[in-house]
C-alpha cells in the first residue's frame, strides 16, 4: 500500500499528460501544455538546488539560455536531422559553463552566492545582444528547423517533448531518492554536520549545481525547439526569477511541486491574459498570497496539517545550525 | 583622450553616480535596517516618478513634483512594509521569501503603473531654473547635473550628521546591529524598521523625479534601474551606507568611461566589476568583517 503511495504522483502525472491526447483539446491547448512540461522541467531542475540543497540561485536563466542557444545555433549552423543529439549538446554545454560559474559562486553563501549568480547570468544576457553575428541580438535565431519525423502537427512535437522530460524528471527523481540526494537535503538541514560526517559540502553542492543546469538545459533545448524561437529574453532576470515562482507556488519541499507551478503560471497567464493584459499583477497577488499563507506551496498545504512534527523539526535543525 | 573630454565625461559619470546613490543608499539601508533585500526599490523609483507627473499636470511646479514623488513613494513603502513584508520577518528560508514577496510587488506595482498611466512615453522637463549649462574652463556643464550632483552630497552630508550625531540615527544604526537587544531596552523597532523602510523608498522616488528629466518616463523604468543599484550595494557592502556612494561612484564612472572606451562593452563592465568584487572581496569593498565565505 505503502509503495503505491510512493507512485501516485507519478500515476497522476502519466494520466494528466497522456490523458490530455484523449481528451484532444485542439492545437493551441496542447502548444500550452507542451510549455507546462518544458517550463516543468527547468523547475524541477532548479529545485533540485532550491528546494533540496538549499542554494537560492538567481542565475538560472543562464542555463536554460545557454541550452536553448546550443541547440538553436547548431540547428542553424548545419541541418535539422540531429535535432535531438543537439538538445542533448546544449544540456552539455549549459552543464560545462555551469561547472566553471559553480567554483567560483559557489564559495559564497546565502544572498552573496545569490547575486553572484544574478551577475554571471547577466552577464551571458548582456553579451547575447552585443554578439549579434553569433546570437542575432535582439532578434534571437528564428524559425529553427525540427527533422522531418517532429515537425507538422503541434501533438507530435508533445509527444517527443513529453518522452524527454519523462526521463529526466525521472533521472530526477532518482538522484533525489539515492544517498546523493539524502547528503544534498541534509546540506540544506545542516551543513556543519555533514562536514563532521567527513563528506565535501562544496563539491556535493557542485554537483548538484552542474546536475541542475544540465537539466535546466535540457529544457532550454526543448523550448528552442516547441516555438523555433529563442530570444534573449531567455537569458535576462525574470526568467531565473521564474524559477523561483514556479518552484515555490507549486512546493519546494515536494518533488512535483515546480511541476504544478508551472502549470499554474502558465495557466495564469493564458486565463488571465485572455481578459486583461495584466496578467503579471495577477500573477503577483497569487504570489503575495502563497508567499504569506502557503508557504509550503501548494502541494504542500497537506503537510502542514498532516505532520506538523515534520515542519517544527527542520526549523529548530535550521536554528542549531546558525552561524 | 584630452583633459576637456576627460572633465566632461567624469562630470557626467558624477551625476549618474548620485543618482544612483540616492537609489543604493536607501536600499542598503533597508538591508541594514530591516534586513530585507528590497528587489522592488525600482518601483518605487518608477512610483515617484508617475507621482511627480501626475502632480505637475496639476501644478505645473517642479518642486512641487519633486516633493510630491518622494512623499509619495514613501507612503507607499510604508504601506507595504506594515501589510506585508513585516509578516515575512524571521522566517526559516527568509531570503528566498524576501525575494519573492519583493518579485512580486515589482509586478503589482509596474503592472499598476500601466494601469493608471499607460505604457506611452511621458516627459518631465526640468525646472526653468535649471536649464541651460555653463563654462568650467573650457568644458560646458549642464546646470541640471551639477544640481543632481550637489543634491547627492547634500543627502550624503545629511545622512552623516543624522546617522552619527543625533540619538534617533544612533538608534538606527544599534537597530541594524541588534534589534533584538535594542528591542529589550525599550525601543520600539517594529517603528523604526517601518520609518526606515518609508524613508529609504522616498529616496527611491526622490531619484525617480530627479533622473526624468534626463531619461524617459516608462514603465520598465524600475527594472532598468534595480539592476545598476544591486551592483552597487554589492560592490559596497550590503547594508554599508559609506560603501553604497563608493560603488555609485564606480559604477557611474565605469558607464560614463565604457561607453567612450568599449562602447560595445559598456552594459556589460559593470557586471564584470560585480563580479570582481565578489569574488575578491564578497562582503563589499569598505565592509570590514569578512562575510558570505565557506
Amino acid at each position: 500500500m505503502k509503495k503505491i503511495k510512493a507512485y501516485l504522483p507519478w500515476i497522476v502525472y502519466f494520466v494528466f499528460f497522456l490523458g490530455l491526447l484523449v481528451v484532444n483539446p485542439g492545437t493551441h491547448y496542447i502548444h500550452l501544455v507542451s510549455r507546462v512540461i518544458i517550463f516543468g522541467l527547468y523547475a524541477v531542475a532548479f529545485n533540485l538546488l532550491y528546494g533540496t540543497t538549499g542554494l537560492v540561485s538567481f542565475g538560472h536563466a543562464l542555463f536554460y539560455g545557454v541550452g536553448a542557444y546550443i541547440t538553436g545555433m547548431l540547428v542553424k549552423a548545419t541541418s535539422p536531422e540531429f535535432f535531438v543529439l543537439y538538445i542533448l549538446l546544449g544540456a552539455v554545454g549549459a552543464a560545462f559553463v555551469s561547472f566553471f560559474i559553480g567554483l567560483l559562486t559557489l564559495r559564497l553563501t546565502g544572498i552573496y552566492f545569490t547575486m553572484l549568480t544574478l551577475a554571471f547570468a547577466q552577464l551571458v544576457w548582456g553579451l547575447t545582444f552585443k554578439l549579434y553575428n553569433f546570437t542575432g541580438g535582439d532578434d534571437g535565431i528564428q524559425a529553427i528547423a525540427k527533422p522531418e519525423i517532429l515537425s507538422g502537427g503541434v501533438t507530435k512535437y508533445y509527444l517527443f517533448s513529453f518522452a524527454v522530460v519523462t526521463i529526466c524528471i525521472y533521472v530526477l527523481w532518482r538522484i533525489r531518492r539515492s544517498p546523493f540526494g539524502a547528503v544534498l537535503n541534509s546540506i540544506r538541514q545542516n551543513p556543519q554536520r555533514i562536514t563532521f560526517l567527513g563528506l565535501n559540502v562544496y563539491k556535493n553542492q557542485l554537483k548538484a549545481f552542474v546536475i541542475s543546469a544540465f537539466f535546466a538545459g535540457a529544457a532550454g533545448g526543448l523550448y528552442a525547439g516547441l516555438d523555433g524561437s529563442i530570444h534573449p529574453d531567455m537569458l535576462h532576470w525574470p526568467t531565473s526569477g521564474n524559477a523561483i515562482l514556479m518552484a515555490t507556488i507549486g512546493g519546494m519541499g515536494t518533488f512535483f511541486g515546480p511541476i504544478v507551478g508551472a502549470g499554474i503560471l502558465t495557466g495564469l497567464e493564458e486565463i488571465v491574459g485572455k481578459y486583461t493584459e495584466y496578467w503579471s499583477f495577477c500573477i503577483g497577488v497569487v504570489v503575495l498570497i502563497v508567499v504569506l499563507l502557503f508557504p509550503n506551496g501548494v502541494l504542500g498545504i497537506k503537510k502542514i496539517g498532516g505532520s506538523k512534527n515534520n515542519e517544527e523539526k527542520e526549523t529548530e535543525v535550521v536554528c542549531n545550525s546558525g552561524d | 583622450m584630452d583633459i576637456n573630454t576627460f572633465l566632461a565625461q567624469f562630470i557626467s559619470g558624477l551625476s549618474t553616480a548620485m543618482l544612483l546613490f540616492l537609489i543604493s543608499s536607501g536600499l542598503t539601508l533597508i538591508f541594514g535596517v530591516v534586513n530585507v533585500l528590497n528587489f522592488a526599490h525600482g518601483s518605487f523609483y518608477l512610483l515617484g516618478t508617475y507621482f511627480a507627473y501626475q502632480i505637475m499636470q496639476l501644478f505645473d511646479n517642479f518642486w512641487i513634483g519633486l516633493l510630491a514623488g518622494a512623499v509619495g513613494a514613501g507612503i507607499v513603502g510604508m504601506i507595504i512594509e506594515v501589510l506585508f513584508l513585516r509578516r515575512i520577518y524571521g522566517r526559516a528560508q527568509e531570503g528566498a521569501f524576501q525575494l519573492l514577496m519583493t518579485f512580486a510587488f515589482i509586478l503589482i506595482l509596474d503592472d499598476m503603473v500601466k494601469f493608471i498611466w499607460g505604457t506611452e512615453y511621458k516627459t518631465i522637463s526640468k525646472p526653468a531654473s535649471l536649464v541651460g549649462s555653463f563654462n568650467l574652463g573650457t568644458v560646458m556643464v549642464p546646470v541640471y547635473n551639477v544640481f543632481i550632483i550637489v543634491v547627492g552630497f547634500l543627502v550624503v552630508i545629511f545622512a552623516w550628521y543624522f546617522l552619527t550625531k543625533t540619538d534617533t540615527g544612533k538608534t538606527v544604526r544599534a537597530s541594524s546591529l541588534d534589534r533584538i537587544m535594542l528591542g529589550l531596552l525599550g525601543t520600539n523597532v517594529p517603528m523604526i524598521m517601518t520609518v526606515v523602510f518609508g524613508v529609504a523608498t522616498a529616496m527611491g522616488g526622490l531619484a525617480g523625479v530627479l533622473a526624468a528629466p534626463l531619461r524617459t518616463v516608462t514603465p520598465g523604468a524600475g527594472v532598468e534601474v534595480i539592476i545598476d543599484s544591486m551592483i552597487v550595494v554589492v560592490i559596497g557592502g550590503f547594508g554599508n551606507f559609506w560603501g553604497a556612494l563608493l560603488g555609485a561612484i564606480i559604477i557611474g564612472e565605469v558607464l560614463s568611461f565604457g561607453i567612450l572606451w568599449v562602447p560595445e562593452l559598456a552594459t556589460v563592465l559593470t557586471f564584470i566589476v560585480m563580479i570582481v568584487v565578489l569574488i575578491v572581496k564578497p562582503e563589499g569593498l569598505l565592509a570590514k568583517k569578512a562575510v558570505g565565505r565557506k
